[in-house]
């Protein structure tokens, strides 16, 4: 082994000792010697990376984790850059993260907030993470960051679209990029309005868990400001399957809208299931009986196939978008995997960028630091009149000028509302954006009932 | 010694003894090394070892003894963690009351469940347990995280909130305490690149782990535990005797749900969070595979199945096609690919397959489990003819 | 009323599976006097069959079209599957869009291989022992089974969807004399329904009016007796376990494009179908059928939303419910047979 030949064994090799080390070193999880949780000591930063591998949302997770991989490559100063070369701070170099070479671990949360909790917690006291990042279940978003607050460690929520995730559940150490269930409601109430007119009946599918609630909700608030009614909110279990004995009894409810508070597979199947059951070939109260998912995903619609055409929901961001942050996004995503990312795998990316780059203006790892470098300067996004406009104001991310607002740790920006498209060119191409809905008209107050009851808290450094 | 005979004795403080060195067996190397990924010595992990290995006993003075297999003792363990996070959002975050009203909710639920349950025996009774647990666990998942009544707070799970009363806090500490000394506090102790843990919560798991070992033992001896095993053994004998084993399997039922219970507080004790999938089946079978793998009927057994299963799930299952490829890089290239591709599914992510494969080889060939195995291997080295198996490791045929 | 009725044919449907799997899970029972655990990861294995022949007929020609551009700016990649090109276009997309059915012709050698190799290479060992260990090696192969699909599928739900004749619904109510537009059903869940009725009758004829299926019919009731007749008994044993797999397989196949198929779904039907056979009777196999709609009926009618509001959540509960009072009330199930796992 003393001639250097560049085989790709010799690149595996060196991969999995670099990979061995950067688990290895940072090994301190309550050393008097530092002043924070897993100060990293070596010349290298880890990051845990906790995503579903398995369950009802495994396709997320498997795509938030190509845009992790993608983020620290860029970090690192490997590949194209990406975004870096678009973001609006130049704080970051591509030398890694203050110098130090960034690795990751992962884990596989099964969509369980117990298991969530026991492979960030092995994250932290073995592998040494210092920021956590991951989501695609609400649910498991609201634990893991709880965890992190205690434990001391930043957690950069991946998707996560729950209210109450910097609602009642929001804390310091956490932060949000992806938008809420409240912004989908204000974004997609007028724009149904227009399209099926003001006096629909919706019958409501929701999974039963926080973010199916928060949901609903919202939902409910912003379509019965248009005057529409709803007949009936029915509860279904995460990870059903089948879900033919909850559709039934919507057929003659009537009700002519259905609304499928699902993500993921369940959404596959339960819109899939919808559309066998007839129900967007009828005609109700002389109305066309219309479907709606309100959370989109990319991935969840190439799962659905055809019957994802003509419905209405809401996203984060999509690839077809025309800034230059998004191109450069998809450009490199595309060259790496081959197909364009989803908004899952954006919302990771840019999360792990914002962490990077919080922690290169803060000169520190050091948590309460980057919380302060990622609560910014008290800087306001312009078009929006309010006095809790104030905090890290950012662009070139992909979607335009974003505020990551100080007083709950969630960003603003504009929303997309979608549609299924009716005859799509190729597999990723089943989705158009209808609008993006100007961040002014998705603005709340951290106050607002439907995020009321939380308290950030204090920063929490650990150790 | 302690009213143990003398093999208990040595036993006993075996076990002792590995528990309390454990920061220092489950880290042997150090810390900057490649091996040190197969370190296991982080606070949370080892105290997983300890509270796993109680519901394993637990689980195994039932199945040990009595032979009733039950599919549904996870129910147990989630209704520990429940009551013993709603101490903490009454009381404060103090482990005593918590685990005090673990155990005696999950005493109630079992007395109620093995009432039913233990009407019938074999298969039946497997399915009735499997029954109510899944009950449980999906009434717990929707219909008690009601906004009307919320007991467990459904998926998210339940935790403390900042608005809750904690009546007797005061000024008590924010994180789960035992009067002040807190769980999570951690000594680290760097031996020349060796680094070793020391932490809180797992001292205290692995006391209560070690009363509740000894405990077992004492009833394994008992005139209590014979009777289990003459159930075992021939229920129907024992009915012509004119002894009615019911009240028997009943109190074994009781006692290894209070086990359960003990455990299920103990988790929520040191990470105060308890979800609903704990009590789901697929972890009343992880519970069956421990005690199975480590040897069923034995007294170390479950606890040493507890530790393997943790510790497959927590390490074993790290190691990915990198870390092959370096452990086979001695070998000609393609080769290398050859063995690492054959591996690869058993590594990392297939660990379930591992687990799987190896559960099935101990059920077919090794009734008594690694315990056994290890006897058998012990006996092949001491080269003799095989001794009087001693009370201590037969499994309760 | 139409409400009820809907509640019913979807009860019916869930039965049809539950019943599929009780049926070949009480076959093993009664014949071999097996528990096996392993049943669940035997529909699962026939839904990957249906799986693995579309992804045969999908094998495709690449090739690069210029005049098309991706979103990279590059040629898009035009995919024709191999069987459209020895077929022709309209043969080979049809055979494409039926993969299903056709799937039912390659899964049955399938699962009898699979269930021989189970009967053979395992089972076989563990006549002798208590029934716990027998519980116990099936649970582990389900794991080893699941893990090995998981292995070379991945953990995704894979989408196998029905022949595009079938994929939407009928108006069942103009046939009942309702109303159109009333009662409308999904076409393939009537299908999987059909198709589970005929299956469940073949193989009571084939118990009944075959020799083989009386031998096996007479082995169940007296095994020594048959043997002493110079009947080698265990043989046509191995067969009914290999029946008893296509069984299950099949009933995958045909569940795929209901939901599509995963690798942990045997386990969330074994658990059902435990039940189911232990409210049957165990032992039983009109007791299996019977239970398997009357459960699947029931659980259906719970998801009722007027008997949700009366009681909360009893959808999800409904069927251990009753599998709790029916075995404290009839401790043998709805049809079972003294002296069967009471030992």
């Amino acid at each position: 082994m003393t001639t250097s030949r560049f085989t790709r064994r010799g690149l595996l090799k060196t991969g999995a000792v670099t990979g061995a080390a950067g688990l290895a070193l940072p090994t301190i999880f309550t050393s008097r010697a530092s002043a924070f949780t897993n100060a990293p000591m070596g010349d290298t930063v880890t990051l845990g990376f906790n995503v579903p591998q398995s369950g009802p949302y495994a396709d997320e997770g498997a795509d938030e984790l190509r845009a992790f991989q993608l983020a620290v490559e860029h970090l690192n100063g490997e590949g194209d850059g990406g975004m870096l070369n678009t973001f609006s701070s130049k704080a970051l170099d591509g030398t890694g993260i203050l110098g130090k070479k960034v690795a990751f671990v992962t884990g596989d949360t099964q969509t369980k907030s117990d298991v969530a909790r026991a492979t960030a917690q092995s994250m932290i006291q073995k592998d040494g993470a210092i920021m956590i990042s991951g989501g695609s279940s609400s649910g498991v978003a609201v634990a893991v960051q709880s965890l992190c607050q205690d434990a001391g460690v930043i957690f950069m929520a991946g998707l996560t679209h729950s209210n109450d995730t910097t609602g009642k559940d929001k804390k310091a150490n956490g932060f949000r990029h992806f938008f809420d269930a409240y912004m989908s409601g204000a974004a997609l109430g007028p724009v149904l309005a227009k399209a099926y007119g003001t006096d629909r009946k919706f019958y409501s599918l929701t999974s039963d868990y926080t973010w199916g609630w928060t949901q609903e909700a919202s939902m409910n608030k912003f379509l019965s400001a248009e005057g529409w009614s709803q007949v009936k909110d029915v509860r279904t279990p995460v990870g059903a399957g089948d879900f033919s004995s909850y559709i039934a009894p919507v057929l003659n409810s009537g009700a002519d809208v259905l609304i499928l508070n699902h993500y993921g597979a369940d959404m596959v199947n339960s819109l899939t299931q919808s559309v066998q059951f007839g129900l967007r070939d009828k005609m109700v109260n002389g109305k066309q009986f219309e479907i709606i998912v309100p959370l989109y995903s990319e991935l969840m619609a190439a799962g659905a196939g055809k019957n994802i055409e003509g419905v209405y929901g809401s996203m984060n961001w999509n690839w077809q978008l025309q800034d230059a942050g998004t191109k450069a996004f998809v450009q490199s995503f595309g060259t790496k995997y081959g197909f364009p990312p989803s908004n899952a795998a954006q919302t990771c990316y840019v999360q792990t960028l914002l962490y990077a780059d919080a922690v290169a203006r803060a000169g520190s790892f050091e948590p309460c630091a980057v919380v302060a470098a990622l609560e910014g300067d008290g800087s306001s996004l312009p078009g929006v009149d309010s006095a809790s406009n104030k905090g890290l104001v950012f662009d070139g991310l992909g979607n335009g000028p974003t505020l990551y607002r100080s007083a709950d740790h969630q960003c603003f920006k504009d929303a997309l509302v979608m549609k299924g498209k009716s005859d799509p060119t190729g597999p990723y191409d089943n989705l158009e954006i209808v609008e993006a809905t100007p961040v002014s008209k998705v603005w709340y107050e951290p106050d607002n009932e439907m995020f009321a009851g939380g308290d950030l808290g204090t920063c929490n450094n650990g150790a | 010694m302690l009213g143990l005979g003398r093999k208990d004795t040595t036993l006993f403080a075996i076990v002792v003894l590995v528990t309390v060195l454990a920061p220092f067996l489950l880290n042997p190397f150090p810390a900057d090394s490649a091996m040190a990924q197969f370190n296991s010595g982080y606070p949370d992990l080892m105290q997983r070892f300890a509270i796993y290995g109680i519901f394993a006993i637990g689980f195994n003075i039932l199945f040990g003894l009595t032979g009733y297999l039950s599919f549904g003792h996870a129910a147990f363990l989630g209704v520990g963690s429940y009551s013993a996070v709603w101490m903490f959002k009454l009381l404060s975050m103090n482990v005593i009351p918590a685990l005090i009203l673990a155990v005696i909710v999950s005493a109630i639920f079992s007395v109620v469940i093995g009432f039913i349950a233990l009407r019938r025996s074999g298969i039946y009774f497997s399915i009735l347990t499997l029954a109510m647990a899944q009950m449980m666990y999906n009434l717990a998942y929707s219909v008690f995280s009601n906004p009307a009544m919320n007991l467990t707070n459904g998926e998210t799970g339940l935790q403390v909130y900042a608005s809750d009363p904690q009546y007797l806090k005061g000024n008590g500490p924010d994180v789960t305490h035992l009067f002040g000394l807190q769980m999570n506090s951690t000594y680290e102790m760097s031996v020349a690149g060796w680094k070793f843990d020391f932490g809180v919560g797992y001292y205290l798991c692995a006391v209560i782990m070690l009363v509740a070992f000894y405990i077992a033992i004492r009833i394994f001896r008992s005139p209590f535990g014979i009777m289990l095993r003459a159930v075992k053994s021939n229920q129907h004998r024992l009915n012509y005797t004119g002894v009615n084993p019911r009240p028997y399997n009943l109190a074994a039922f009781v006692i290894s749900g209070m086990y359960a219970g003990l455990a299920g507080g103990l988790l929520a004790c040191m990470d105060p969070l308890a979800g609903a999938e704990r009590m789901q089946w697929t972890a009343s079978g992880e519970v069956v595979i421990m005690t199975i793998l480590g040897g069923a009927g034995t007294l170390v057994g479950p606890i040493l199945g507890a530790g393997f299963i943790k510790y497959f799930e927590n390490i074993f299952s790290k190691i990915n096609e990198n870390v092959l490829h370096s452990w086979f890089h001695w070998l000609p290239e393609s080769v290398q690919n050859f063995v690492v591709h054959v591996l690869s599914p058993f590594f990392g992510e297939g660990w379930s397959l591992t687990m799987g494969l190896m559960f099935m080889a101990v059920v077919i060939f090794l009734p008594g489990g690694l315990v056994e195995g290890g006897l058998r291997i012990g006996r092949l080295f001491r080269r003799r003819p095989a001794p009087t198996p001693d009370a201590a490791t037969k499994p309760a045929e | 009323m139409d409400t009820l009725i809907l509640q019913f044919l979807n009860g019916l449907d869930k039965g049809s599976a539950y019943a599929l799997i009780a049926l070949g899970l009480t076959l093993i029972f009664g014949t071999l006097g097996v528990v096996n655990f392993a049943h669940g990861a035997l529909f699962m294995i026939g839904g990957f069959c249906a799986v693995t022949l579309q992804k045969i007929l999908m094998i495709s020609s690449v090739t690069l079209d210029p005049t098309k551009l991706n979103f990279l700016g590059k040629p898009t990649e035009v995919k024709t599957p191999y069987v459209e090109v020895f077929f022709g276009k309209d043969v080979g997309a049809f055979i494409v869009d039926w993969s299903v059915p056709l799937a039912i012709f390659f899964a049955i050698p399938i699962m009898i291989g699979v269930g021989y190799v189970m009967e053979r290479g395992l089972i076989k060992h563990f006549y002798k022992r208590a029934h716990a260990d027998q519980i116990l090696v099936t649970f582990g192969l389900a794991i080893v089974l699941q893990e090995v699909i998981k292995y070379f599928f991945g953990a995704n739900p894979i989408p196998t969807p029905a022949p595009e004749a079938f994929r939407g619904s009928v108006d069942f109510g103009v046939w009942l004399g309702f109303a159109p537009d009333l009662i409308i059903y999904p076409a393939w869940r009537l299908v999987y329904f059909i198709f589970s009725l005929v299956i469940i009758g073949a193989v009571f004829a084939f118990l009944q009016f075959t020799t083989f299926g009386m031998v096996v019919r007479a082995g169940m009731a007296d095994r020594e007796t048959v043997g002493l007749l110079g009947i080698d008994i265990d043989r046509r044993f191995t067969v009914m376990f290999g029946i008893a797999a296509a069984v299950a397989g099949l009933a995958g196949v045909m569940y795929s494009p209901i939901s599509s198929p995963n690798y942990h779904m045997g386990m969330d039907f074994l658990v059902l179908s435990f039940v189911v056979v232990v409210v049957g009777g165990m032992g039983s196999l009109p007791g299996a059928v019977a239970a398997g709609f009357l459960l699947g009926v029931l659980q259906s009618f719970a998801s009722l939303n007027q008997v949700k509001a009366l009681l909360p959540g009893i959808d999800q509960i409904v069927i251990y419910l009753i599998a709790i009072i029916i075995l404290l009330i009839r401790p043998r199930g709805l049809m079972g047979r003294k002296g069967v796992m009471e030992d």
